[in-house]
């Protein structure tokens, strides 16, 4: 019997601002451990996490956005980034992070984590998941 | 049905924690089982014992400890969040130094783990938050 | 598969109940509690996308929310049902999961 199901974790926020989108990815990472279908949407301003050239320096405050690269390392490699929220951020996919994964099933072929879907996928997308966590 | 409740936002400045509660009761009430109710991010605050809310109020902490305990409810407060907050067991305490701690009564700290084993082993997920 | 989703912002705070509109899936239903009830009140500039949704998902209002902020069952928007915590409970079992737009 399996224990496996398939895992959503739904990011709407913006770094920085608020805590939600770092202690989110905390959940996601030790998520990890669990061995479930793992997936990950980014959706309304939470496109902004991965945004890449992030420097808090001048802030003083932790810069998490390298972590995202860590993704594909533990298997969290279907990141689904909303279409829709891109385009009225005025946002593409150049402006984000180049994530990465290495499929195990492809001769560890490096592939793109981060997969832009529009506003109709990723509903059907989202109804096929069983656990959805929200920050 | 097991449910399994995350919680985000701490006691009174959002609504979340008293729409959990809330929940949880109905919830009880109709015969289902509450797996663990998971407090994360803020929701970590309703953890604290040293609360003195106005008597003419809901003392959100104490309906807590109150369901856990004629409940024998798992209220588990994620240790990360709770190490960025302070809110601290005996455990902790002694871990890092502490002069004291205030976790309030039912609720226990430890990892994030408890939450995704939440997520593994009961029937539906419930987050409240801001 | 059917989803419950849980929209707890007013429309004109946050863009949440837009956002789950947006993506909640065909025979979805879709609740209304703590500010989001505002979301279900007739006559606002966000009752005519609620109208709209109402002919892809099922809404509902959280009761005790409406009561609490003095919206009463008559200024709601036709067809969305208004339901209790039990209610609610009901909602949560009978969909296969629970999807929170906070």
């Amino acid at each position: 019997m399996s224990d496996i199901k398939k895992f959503m974790y739904v990011n709407r926020t913006a770094p920085y601002g608020t805590i939600y989108a770092w202690e989110s990815l905390e959940v996601v990472l030790i998520g990890a451990a669990f061995e479930q279908d793992v997936a990950c949407a980014f959706i309304d301003d939470g496109v902004y996490q991965l945004v890449k050239g992030q420097n808090t320096t001048e802030l003083g405050i932790k810069n998490f956005s390298p972590t995202y690269s860590a993704l594909g390392d533990y298997d969290v490699n279907k990141i689904y980034v909303e279409k829709e929220s891109l385009e009225a951020r005025g946002l593409t996919i150049d402006d984000l992070m180049d994530l990465k994964y290495e499929d195990e099933d492809d001769d560890w072929a490096e592939k793109d984590s981060i997969h832009v879907v529009s506003a109709a996928e990723l509903a059907d997308i989202l109804e096929q998941q069983e656990v959805v966590f929200s920050f | 049905m097991k449910f399994a409740i995350q919680v985000n936002e701490g006691p009174y400045n959002h609504q979340a924690s008293v729409s959990a509660l809330n929940f949880v009761r109905a919830a009880v009430d109709a015969g289902h089982e509450i797996f663990r109710v998971f407090f994360y991010h803020d929701g970590v605050n309703n953890g604290t014992r040293y609360t003195t809310p106005p008597q003419d109020d809901i003392n959100i902490v104490k309906a807590w400890s109150e369901l856990a305990e004629k409940h024998n409810m798992d209220l588990v407060v994620c240790v990360a969040a709770a190490q960025r907050r302070g809110i601290v067991d005996e455990g902790e305490q002694e871990r890092n130094g502490k002069d004291g701690n205030n976790i309030a009564a039912g609720f226990r700290i430890s990892g994030l783990g408890q939450l995704i084993e939440a997520g593994i082993q009961s029937d539906r997920l419930v987050v409240f938050g801001d | 598969m059917s989803t419950l989703h849980t929209v707890n912002k007013s429309p004109f705070d946050r863009n949440s109940l837009e956002t789950c509109l947006r993506l909640a899936g065909k025979g979805n239903a879709v609740l209304l509690l703590e500010d989001g009830v505002y979301g279900a009140m007739k006559g606002s500039n966000a009752s005519s996308m609620v109208e709209k949704a109402m002919s892809d998902v099922s809404i509902y209002a959280l009761g005790a929310d409406m009561k609490a902020r003095g919206v009463d069952e008559s200024k709601i928007i036709d067809g969305i049902k208004v339901i209790d915590y039990k209610g609610f409970v009901e909602l949560a079992v009978e969909n296969d999961k629970v999807n929170a737009w906070l």
